[in-house]
This record gives structure tokens, sequence and C-alpha cells, in this order.
């Protein structure tokens, strides 16, 4: 294998597993790439938006108390189409209209030439408050309730020899791309052309068409370069873009809007916060019998992506680990908060941090080490899971730990550090790749290449948000092809010119949509018929292929029951941190991580690193300082000196491995990467500080809650 | 940016004298210097005033030097400058210590020493030391030259015993015997507001000065007395904790801070004891 892949290596074409250059790299390098903020064009408008100051309530009367001129102004009576955000439900209203449910919901849209003219707006709103619902446990109103079950829970507890019980809980968490939010909305022929700092250009496309009552052809979305998303501009770019259309459709006149960062904080998307409760049957010898899980996620104002985040989530919630009997029983509510959206992990870190701090207490309480608890319990090939999903012959979680506990020397190094202020932890954890159940099904996405003169441009809509997206579906093209990664173009995604490849989400543009480019490749290359590409365009011209999605045989879901294949691969990984505790004032230096992960096949080994790294640190953050402050529905510390991520003073040394088990399914045997780090590192900090006798259930753990922790302990 | 910039105007003085003729013949003419807290303040919106005085090129007030019995250090001494000065180094390494606890690089190399006097913030890391060291604020106007205490300089948050038309020339040290201690306590390892900060120094009457833990920064009297008496460390924490007044914030809670404020003291004792590593 190892001789193979040399060989390959000699051959410019097959770079998939090679670091190549970054299609983008130079000119994020030189400042020649173009963010939203630096397009300008002849005419331009600048936009801004009037916020609810008030969590719930209607609107009495509105007064503008500013000179109006030259101001272009729309309300929810300008609305050509519907006033909804398209997405799952039809509930939240592009603008309010007679009544608010958050604060920081859209009132009225307004725009102007001078920039500076925007900051004399003065409007007065008067609202007839009503009382909010902010705290989760107390919402009457349910978005979505799911249950998975498995076996017989009555069975199972009466098989266990003890009974483990405990309650978790994971705050917000902002998503902080270094870019923020922004659109450039441009009128014309009758239609709509939407540059934007987006992940998922189809969403925006489709909540275009209904807003503004166009016909397809008529609205156009393309990517701008992106400055990051995590997942913060899967859904709300479509809010943001709706709101730059309406001041261009109304003012004939192209409109920008580009969040300040105060805004994007206190207006824009975060992580769900979650409240979970575990009951846990278990032998004396640590095999368990029986889980049974309630998870409380809150949803805020309006449904968005919640149904989906809380089935994710719920399809994590027991950890990696086997169990006859089962039951996870979970509700997304509604609260007067800015509505929860899309972050990195979707719902499984939340749970994920649940079970493995659980399973470390059922550890504890067993007199089994964290590894021991873990081995006898670890999905193995063969096992099934909570829906019923079978582990593939070279899948689960066993490897992944193995090779974590032998690389840090787990045992030894915790028993080096007793007596000390340092501490271990662990966690096992597995990420589902590409769309829940049948979404990719649903999505049908579809994927082209087309020949030019000295070689191929791919037509995707997956975006290019800084993971590397451009290059690593490059690399699969020019390796499946086999013609050089130059001669591969990458255009930006543009609805105009490029098929619906799907949302560049759930971790499944690698494995998804560089499959369908791979399967595209290998039909041109035949094609070609051993021509070269420039050959070919000289003797026949033009060529084009396009695949589109079709499910790998044998995987079913049954959506009513969720039973079936989850998902159609998951990645495995394990994590292992070493932390220092300040007993005195609660602080906590994470001082290295060891993350050992089962991507499948690495396109790209800088880039995948760079994944697991980033990742890695982002739940550092989630972990230990990142807390969202909500007063009264309204975030309190939406400024970058109050939300604290960590800077490089704060984020451990990471050490990555991978086990590279290949994927038949995906793209040169890739599973997904993006989200599978922000899964472990929050519970194996936590279980660090478990073994340095803080009992800490809830993150961030910040200093105070640490300190409260030691107090009991 | 939520300040309408064009609708700003600087003012550049030719002379230190000029400057300060500009700050009496002008109401509402306000100095910058660094403009690390200024331009927070215009991006977020929250600054009133549209006519600023440009201090930065006035060499003069960037001197750091011995003069007789105190050092002087100029109001435009960058946190850099104090890093980097021989005489701070060997005469006030506390402000060494909290100069290296602000912010960023980029912040070190512009915000001034002046700036986080005349800013005022209860969470301002310099001044513990002032304090703890006894400076003395040099303040200077059209019609001269007036010291002031630094322990008498903030009359309440964020408000000063300044007159309008005055300008912090700069502190001058007194020589400081015993041993200096410095802390810092905030959430991250870098670039993070305190929660707690604290200046101190073991001498036959000890000083300790801390920050955030009041509307301003604040010596702590008793506490020091009972150190001063023979108390032990633990009887003078628990003066320590009832004498300061922190408050629950964004930042961290009442009991937190008074928590730390005790473990710091319990530090700084521990720390600057004889036979211990000089500081």
């Amino acid at each position: 294998m190892k001789g193979a892949r040399k060989a390959h290596a000699t051959r410019a074409t097959a770079v998939v597993g090679h670091p190549v250059r970054r299609k983008d790299g130079l000119d994020k390098v030189t400042g020649a790439a173009r963010y939203i903020d630096d397009l300008v064009l002849p005419g331009l408008l600048y936009g801004t938006t009037i916020r609810s100051t008030i969590s719930r309530g209607e609107i009495a009367s509105v007064h503008l108390d500013f000179d109006t001129t030259g101001f272009t102004i729309v309300s929810a009576r300008d609305i050509p189409g519907k006033n909804v955000v398209s997405l799952i439900e039809a509930d939240q209203p592009s603008l309010a209209d007679g009544r608010v449910e958050h604060v920081g919901e859209a009132i009225l849209l307004l725009a102007h030439a001078d920039k500076e003219r925007l900051l004399d707006v003065r409007v007065s709103i008067d609202y007839r408050p009503a009382a909010p619902v902010v705290e989760p446990e107390l919402s009457p109103t349910t978005f979505k309730e799911i249950t998975i079950a498995k076996g017989d829970l009555g069975r199972g507890f009466a098989e266990a020899d003890l009974v483990v019980e405990g309650e978790y809980r994971t705050g917000h968490q902002e998503h902080l791309y270094i870019e923020t939010n922004g659109v450039l909305a441009v009128p014309g022929d009758g239609g709509i052309t939407v540059h934007g700092s987006l992940q998922c250009p189809y969403y925006v496309h489709r909540a275009l068409c209904e807003l503004l009552s166009l016909p397809e052809r008529k609205v156009r979305v393309i990517q701008t370069e992106t400055g990051g998303g995590f997942g913060g501009k899967e859904d709300y770019p479509s809010v943001l873009a709706g709101h730059a259309a309406l001041l261009a459709l109304k003012s004939g006149r192209p409109v920008k809007m580009v969040y300040d960062r105060a805004e994007d904080m206190l207006a824009t998307t975060k992580r769900h916060p979650a409240i979970v409760r575990h009951r846990t049957g278990v032998t004396r010898d640590g095999h368990l019998t029986a889980i049974d899980i309630e998870v409380l996620l809150d949803g805020g104002a309006y449904v968005t992506l919640s149904p989906v985040v809380l089935s994710r989530g719920l399809l994590h919630a027991t950890g990696p680990y086997r169990c006859d009997h089962v039951r996870v029983h979970g509700r997304v509510v509604k609260t007067n908060t800015p509505p929860n959206g899309a972050f990195r992990g979707f719902g499984a870190p939340q749970t994920q941090f649940a079970a493995e701090v659980h399973m470390d207490r059922i550890g504890e309480q067993l007199g089994l080490d964290p590894i021991q608890v873990r081995e006898r319990n670890a999905l193995r090939p063969g096992d099934t899971m909570a829906t019923g999903q079978r582990i593939e012959a070279n899948g689960g979680a066993l490897r992944v730990l193995r090779e974590a506990a032998r690389r840090t020397r787990f045992r030894q190094r915790r028993r080096a550090l007793r007596g000390t202020d340092r501490g271990l932890g662990v966690a096992l954890f597995f990420h589902g790749a590409g769309f829940t159940g049948s979404g990719e099904v649903k999505l049908r996405s579809k994927a082209t290449l087309e020949l030019t003169r000295r070689g191929v441009r791919v037509g995707v809509t997956a975006t290019e948000i800084g993971q590397g997206a451009r290059t690593v579906l490059a690399q699969i093209v020019a390796t499946a092809l086999g013609i050089p990664y130059e001669h591969v173009e990458m255009p930006p995604a543009d609805t105009s010119l490029a098929p619906d490849s799907g949302p560049t989400v759930a971790s499944r543009t690698t494995m998804i949509v560089g499959r369908l480019l791979e399967l595209a490749a290998r039909d041109l290359k035949r094609r070609l018929r051993g021509r070269t590409p420039a050959e070919s365009w000289r003797a026949h011209g033009p060529i084009s292929v396009t695949k589109e999605y079709t499910p790998p045989p044998g995987l079913t879901w049954d959506e009513e029951q969720y039973v079936g294949d989850a998902y159609g691969t998951w990645a495995w990984a394990c994590d292992v941190a070493e932390v220092e505790l300040d007993r005195d004032t609660g602080i906590v230096r994470p001082l290295r991580i060891t993350s050992v992960a089962d991507i499948g096949r690495v396109i790209h080994p800088v880039m995948a690193r760079g994944q697991m790294e980033g990742g890695t640190a982002q739940a550092v953050g989630y972990a230990l300082t990142e807390e969202v402050v909500m007063r009264d529905g309204r975030m309190a510390n939406a400024q970058l000196t109050n939300y604290l991520i960590p800077t490089t003073a704060d984020t451990p040394e990471i050490d990555v491995v991978f086990v590279e088990r290949p994927y038949r399914n995906g793209a040169f045997g890739a599973k997904g990467v993006g989200e599978l780090p922000m899964d472990g590192g929050a519970p194996a900090i936590v279980n660090a500080l478990r073994s340095l006798g803080a009992d800490v259930r809830a993150v961030p753990a910040t200093p105070e809650r640490v300190l409260d922790a030691l107090s009991k302990g | 940016m939520r300040t309408a910039i064009s609708r700003l105007s600087l003012v550049e003085p030719r002379s230190l004298r000029h400057a300060l003729r500009l700050m009496r013949d002008e109401a509402g003419l306000v100095p910058l210097a660094g403009c690390t807290d200024l331009y927070v303040a215009l991006n977020d919106g929250a600054l009133r005033a549209t006519r600023f005085l440009n201090l930065w090129p006035i060499e003069e007030l960037r001197v750091i030097e011995p003069r007789g019995p105190v050092l002087f250090i100029g109001a435009l001494a960058t946190y850099s400058s104090l890093i980097r000065s021989a005489d701070v180094r060997r005469r006030l390494p506390m402000l060494v210590s909290a100069a290296r606890e602000v912010g960023g690089r980029q912040v070190q190399n512009r915000g001034t020493l002046g700036g986080n006097i005349a800013n005022g913030s209860p969470a301002g890391d310099t001044l513990p030391v002032l304090a703890a060291a006894e400076a003395t604020v040099v303040l200077g106007s059209a019609t001269g030259t007036r010291r002031v205490p630094f322990t008498a300089f903030y009359k309440g948050y964020r408000t000063t015993v300044m007159r309008a038309d005055e300008l912090i020339l700069g502190i001058e040290v007194p020589e400081v015997e015993g041993r200096q201690w410095f802390c810092k306590v905030g959430t991250r390892g870098a670039q993070a507001i305190s929660k707690v900060v604290m200046a101190a120094v073991r001498a036959p009457h000890p000083r300790v000065a801390l920050g955030s833990v009041a509307p301003t920064v604040v010596r702590v009297p008793k506490t020091e007395a009972a150190l001063t008496g023979g108390a032990s460390v633990d009887e003078a924490r628990t003066i320590l904790m009832s004498e300061i007044a922190p408050i629950d914030d964004i930042r961290s809670t009442a009991a937190y801070r008074r928590h730390v404020a005790g473990v710091l003291l319990g530090r700084f004792w521990e720390q600057t004891a004889a036979g211990r590593p000089v500081y």
C-alpha cells in the first residue's frame, strides 16, 4: 500500500493524499481576494436594520424621527411575496409585522447612498410588551419532538446492577467567523442578483423566490470569498439577502448590507443551549444494559433548522457505545431569544458532552478507569446503534480509543499526575457524515464537469468558506481524470452557472459532492478515450458531464420510526486532554490535546489537520471561556472584549493522528471531518477536571463554575 | 464604525505650550494619544466629542527619566517603552509586569500610560501599580503645573480631579522600598480585561492596591494596617474581603472577585516573604 502511494506521488496528476497548494491561497495571502465589503458598484446604497429592543410584544406604532430625504424605507408592507424566511417551517417573518418575538428582530429597513447618514436614523417604536419566555424548561411551545427506541428499557434496567443518573448543561456559542454576515443585492432585468458571504447559495435562492415572488430564473445568488462560516452562514444569509433585496428592488439601486460585529453577535444565530439528562443501567463489570436520555434544546424564537439540529443531537446522544435497550427522547422548544441555528456539530457537541462526562461518572462508580469503561462498551464492527444501524467491518470506536490510550500512555500518565494540579481526561466520540436519514436522497445533489481548452471546469455550489473545499474538490477531479491539478478550474459558486450540489454543511462536501465529482470525472475520462482534454477539445469541442446523487445500495431509513441507517457512514475519534488547574482561582489551562481521528481517506493532509486543530480550538473555547450572557433575552456581552474565544496563548499544542479507514462510498474513501473535532474537546477537558476533583457538569467551565465545583467536592 | 468619521476634526498642536493653549481656549476639545481606547468608543458609537487634539507627536511627553529623587514617566510613554526602559525595570518592575498584560503587541505599541490614567477604567492594568507606588500625577495647563497624588486623582467611576483645560504631563514615582508584586486575573491567557488586578509592595508598611473591585482603583488601608500591625495573612485576608465591594457584571461575580482578591493577597504575602528569590 505504502509503495503504491509512493508510486502515485511521482505522477503530478494523482494528488489525492498530497498537500497541494491551496487554490485560494495566493489571493488570500496577497490580499487580492475580494470579500463582500470590497465590492462597490455605481449608485450603491448602504442598508441598515431597525430592530426590536424588547423580547416579546405587539408593535403599537413606529415613528421616523429624522430627515428621511434620500432614504429608501422598507417595512413588511413592501414585501411582494410571502413575508417568510423560507427554510423548514414558514414561521419566521422577514420583517416583523405587528409583533416581535425576540430582541434584535428586524422591523424596518433603511438605505442611503451616504453610509454616515444611516447613523442619524432615529426611529421610535411603541410596544405593548408581553411576558417573554426565556427559560426553555418553562416553554409551552414545542417545535419538534423525536423519540429513538430500541429493545426494552424495563428489561435493560432489570439487568442492571447499578443505575447512574445525571444532568448536564451546555450554553449558547457564538460562531465568530472572522468576516461578519454581509450581502450585496443588485436589481435588474425584472429580477435580483445577490452576492454574499454565505454557505448555501440555493437556500438563499429559494428564500428570495418566495419572499420576492420571483421565478427561479429571475434570481441569481453568487458566493463571494467568505471569511468563515461554521454553520453561521447556513441559515442566516437567507434573512439578510432578503433584506438587501427588498431595499434594492424598492430603490432600483444596488444595496449593500454588512453587519458590524456587535450587530452580528446580537442578531444572528448561535448554538442551541441544551439540558441533557441521563439514566443508565450498568452491570458490575461495566457493561451498559439500558440507556435512557432526555434532551431539551432551546430553539429561540423561530424554528429555523431546530428540528434537524434536534435530530442530529439525539442520533449522537448515546455516544459511540453499544447497548441493547435504549430510549432517547428530545424536544426543541421556543423561547423569546434570537433564533438558534446551525453551528459546527449541529446538536452533537451538546449531547456528546453529556454522554462523555456521564461515562466518566459511570466508570468512577464502578471503579473502572476511563479507558476500561469505554473499552467494554465501544461500538465494534457488527454492533448496532440505537437506530439499528450496523457498524461496518472497518468501523467502530475501539480502534481510535486504543490508539489514543497508547499514544498518550493514558494510564501511566494519569498515575504520574496523581496528587498534582494536572489532570488527564478522555472523550470518545463519533460524527455522522452527510445529511441525516433520507436527507441526501431528498437533496438529490448534482455536480457538473465541463471540458475546457486545457482541462476541466467544476460546476458545483459547494462553497469555499476557508475549509479548503475548492482545493480538495479539485484534487479529487484531477486525480480521477488524470490531469494536472492546475488544470482544474474552480469558479465561484453561482446559481446561474452551477447546479444545486446541496448546502455546504454537515461534513458532506468532500464525501458527497467530492464523490459526485469523482464519478463525473471517471465518466468524462471514458469519454475522452485516452485523449487529453486539449486534444479532445480540438477534435470535438465542449463536453459536459453531470452526476446526480443516488444512495449507496443497502442504505435504509424510516423517518417515522427513526430506524435504519441514520448516516451513510460515521467518522470516529478520541481526544485526550491534559490540563492544569489553579485550585485557588479556578483557572484552567489546557496543556496538550491528542486527537486520534478516523475520517476515512485523507485527501489533503495539511488541511485535514487544520480542520482538526481549528475544531479542537473552537471546542476549547466552548469548554472554558465562551459564555453568551443573556439578560432578558438579549446578549449582554456582544463584544469581542467580553465574549472570549481562546487566543494562541490559550490554545494548547494539538497532536492530530489520522487512522485512515476508507469509506467505499466516499470520494476516494473519504468521510467527513469538518464537525467531528467540535464534539470531543469539551468533554475531554471537563473529564480532566473531574480527575482533579472538580465535578463539573456544565460548559463553559468558567473559573467561577470550577471554583464552585471544587468547593462542593 | 458607528461614528460619522467625516464629521470629526483633528487639531494638530505645534508644541506642548500650544496644546495647552488650545485646551484653554476651546471647550470640548478632547485630547488623544495612542487611540487604543478612543477607537473602541468610535467603533461602537459611544463617543460624543467631535474635535480632538492630537498629542501623539509631542516628544517631550514621551520621556522616561530619573529626576532627582523621582522617576518621571511622560504621559505618552507607551507600554512597549515601559517594558523596554531600564529605569522602569530597575525602579518599578511591577509596572513592567502590568504593561506586559495590556492587550496585544499592537496595543502595547500605541497605548500610553497617560491614556490609561485618563481613561480611568476601574480595570486599568497599570492603575493599581501607580496607587501602590504612591505616584504623583503631574497636570499641566496654560497657567502652570500642579501635582496630585495618584490616590486622590479619581473622584468616582471614570471621573477625576482634572480641570477641563488640563493635560496629564506625566507621573512621578518616588523610590519604592520593599518588594514589588503584581498579578492580573482574567478569563484567558492574553487580551483579557481583568476580573481582579492587584499590585502590592512588601515593606514595613505594606501597600496593596486593587482594580476591578470598586468604581475606581483602590488602596485598602485597613488591610494594610493589619499587615503593618503584624496580623497574620489569614486575618488580613478576612479584612480585605470585607473592605472591598466588588459587583456582579458580565465579566464575573462579586463573590468570585472577593475570593480571588483574598487569594492574591495570600500569594503576594507568600511570594514576597523574606528569603524568597527577589522579584
